[in-house]
């Protein structure tokens, strides 16, 4: 649509359009341009913002933030790596774990279910969106985690004990459980969107693909292949939603800025470390320092979702 | 949809760019705007409410914000007056007389304390634990519950073979700022390795957020210690330990405990009653407590505000004091009023 759209302006000469445009017409272009540079003017005003208020820690610390996981409000010392490790690692985990889980609900709401069954079940999957994060992170907290201590935990390090991954000593909290907490808080975003995309591909495609032999699983695998730019669409929703989410993490990731391999061991994020320490920072370079952590956390945002845009664009190509 | 945000857009480039320039607590008319530390927002808002029965005039908006917020805010003097569990620096003190022009005084209002509360199967009774096993609990140095340590002060307890798992408050508090305070004064090794603050690097174990996040931890983990205001744990009905004083008995937390310990110090409380009580003397003081403080400035600028206050600070101090033990804080001791009051009378306005 849009690439005609843009064909046909092209071949009508432009002034002789703006001549015969009325007022009205203006006037409203000129309105959705002031939106469309005031939402641009807002983010950049939150990144100029955030800068000034992080040179401090910037000029202090300079690169060595990034690449330092000491983090000590008493000495003054402050180095974000822990953090960015555990904001990426988490998000990118609970992904994982989400996303064949989505892909299998989207598939069995689309493809497969009769449509009586398909609207409760959908509602009920896209309640779980609605659920706030603090009530997560307390489910999190008084239910999830002494599963994971009791149940979960003990069966991985059985089973893949061999692993770095899986040892170390078992606390319920940690990396893992925070993964599993934002994996449940994504998936229905990710679902829904799968879905949704799943049924904008047409029927006819289907009824190709039985007209030629395939079985139900084949056409199912085909819907899938055509479907899938916009599957990573919602994955990357899904990961932005895991990137920055806060409360829920907080309650359950275990809040100690080290790198551990073992995903049994208590880590920290980001927006965690922000969340936890600002209201009561009251030296001037760790203020900075938590503020820097926001800029950072709005690059990492932003890498995340020019590399999604590129994976997108990337296998949209070879369709 | 795009129009609404960009109103909401607008309005929030608005208020920032406001927000510099014009302090949010003297535009309003007649409103007194107080921010500060969460653990006395129980009482206050207690008392403000009393206070208003006595008084219709006198209307008191408390944020609990966290205490670092209270100091910032009355240093930026965006707020009437601000609240924190620990005292402010002199450092912070200096910086908001300067930028005032004019003098920041301390009122302690109510006495809290930290509990360590554990969770070991079988264990219901109090265990028994003094200041440097605390420390190395917290340290690391002290590994699992049976270690003779921890035995030697608790010979008929059947301590497990477990390792404890310790947790602590991730989030910045006037909590973990007494309870390092005390640890600070009971062991040299936690004042060099660790220090004294609100957010301290814990060297081992895992931080709950706020005092449910702790309370969380504990209750569902096995063999698990942490440290919880008071009152959270009374209310609770945690487990909490009897923690050795300066004098060698064992004391259990209780409200008669802590007005004890601020009694015990009152002989060297300094001039401006900025006073750690952690680690206190005097026969049946609990160790780990501390005033919380209303910060205000010595002249107040608008007459009516500075007029409700100076009201509302006396009358807290002396009828509002019945308040506090039903809501699980301790009064202070008579001393300490009587001192607290002569700062009062000289607020001027």
């Amino acid at each position: 649509m849009q690439e005609s759209d843009i064909k046909i302006s092209e071949e009508i000469s432009t002034k002789e359009i703006r001549s015969k445009r009325k007022p009205g017409d203006i006037f409203f272009e000129n309105l959705t341009l002031l939106f469309a540079l005031l939402l641009i003017g807002l983010v950049l005003f939150i990144a100029i913002e955030i800068y000034g208020d992080s040179a401090e820690s910037i000029e202090h610390f300079g690169f060595s933030f990034i690449f330092s996981s000491d983090w000590n409000p008493v000495t003054e010392k402050f180095g974000a790596l822990a953090f960015i490790y555990g904001t990426i690692v988490s998000s990118i985990l609970a992904l994982l774990i989400s996303l064949p889980v989505s892909i299998g609900v989207a598939v069995f709401l689309s493809e497969i279910v009769h449509k009586s069954v398909r609207t409760p079940v959908s509602f009920l999957v896209e309640i779980l969106a609605a659920i706030p994060s603090i009530i997560y992170g307390f489910w999190g907290i008084y239910v999830l985690a002494p599963f994971m201590a009791s149940t979960v935990q003990p069966a991985l390090s059985s089973l893949f004990g061999f692993l770095p991954l899986f040892q170390g000593p078992i606390f319920g909290t940690g990396m893992l459980t925070a993964s599993l907490i934002l994996a449940i808080m994504i998936t229905p975003i990710i679902s829904s969107i799968t879905r949704d995309v799943l049924k904008a591909i047409p029927v006819s495609q289907r009824e190709a693909a039985y007209a030629l032999g395939a079985t139900r699983w084949e056409a199912i695998k085909m819907a899938l292949l055509n479907a899938r730019s916009g599957i990573l669409g919602g994955a990357v929703l899904g990961l932005g939603r895991a990137i920055g989410e806060t409360m829920a993490v907080t309650m359950v990731i275990g809040n100690k800025a080290q790198i551990k391999a073992s995903l049994f061991e208590p880590a920290y994020s980001m927006a965690s470390v922000i969340a936890n320490e600002f209201a009561e920072a009251s030296g001037s370079l760790h203020i900075s320092s938590l503020i820097e952590i926001g800029l950072l956390l709005f690059g990492v945002t932003f890498i995340v979702n020019t590399f999604a845009r590129i994976l997108i664009y990337s296998v949209t190509r070879k369709t | 949809m795009k129009c609404l945000i960009a109103i909401i857009a607008c309005l929030i480039l608005v208020s920032c760019s406001k927000e510099k320039n014009k302090p949010v607590g003297k535009s309003s008319g007649g409103q007194i705007i107080g921010a500060g530390a969460t653990f006395p927002y129980p009482i206050y808002s207690k008392w403000f409410y009393e206070f208003a029965k006595i008084n219709p005039e006198a209307k008191i908006n408390y944020q609990s914000i966290g205490s670092g917020g209270g100091i910032r805010q009355i240093t930026e003097g965006t707020v009437d007056f601000g609240a924190s569990d620990s005292p402010m620096s002199k450092d912070d003190i200096a910086k908001a007389n300067s930028k005032n022009n004019n003098k920041i005084i301390h009122i302690p209002t109510v006495i809290g304390a930290i509990v360590l509360t554990y969770n070991i199967p079988g264990i219901n009774e109090s265990i028994n634990l003094s200041g440097d096993v605390i420390s190395d609990i917290y340290l690391g140095n002290i590994k699992k519950w049976n270690d003779p340590k921890i035995k030697k002060d608790n010979p008929n307890v059947n301590l497990p073979d477990k390792d404890i798992l310790v947790t602590y408050r991730t989030d910045g508090s006037g909590t973990t700022y007494v309870f390092t305070d005390y640890l600070g004064k009971v062991s040299d090794e936690w004042k060099s390795k660790v220090g004294v603050a609100k957010d301290v690097r814990f060297p081992v174990g895992q931080g709950g957020k706020g005092n449910e996040g702790v309370t969380g931890i504990v209750k569902q983990m096995e063999y698990s210690i942490g440290y919880v205001e008071l009152i959270y744990a009374l209310q609770n009905k945690l487990n909490f330990a009897k923690v050795k004083n300066s004098e060698g008995e064992f004391i259990s937390p209780a409200l008669e405990s802590l007005t004890i310990a601020a009694a015990g110090s009152v002989e060297e409380i300094p001039d401006d009653l900025r006073q750690s009580i952690t680690n206190a003397k005097g026969k049946g003081a609990y160790p780990i407590s501390s005033y919380t403080y209303i910060l205000i400035y010595e002249n107040q600028k608008d007459v009516i505000k500075g007029k409700i206050l100076k009201e509302f600070l006396q009358w807290a101090l002396s009828d509002g004091g019945k308040f506090a033990k039903n809501l699980g804080y301790a009064p202070l001791p008579d001393q300490v009023i009587q001192k607290a009051n002569s700062k009062i009378a000289g607020i001027r306005y």
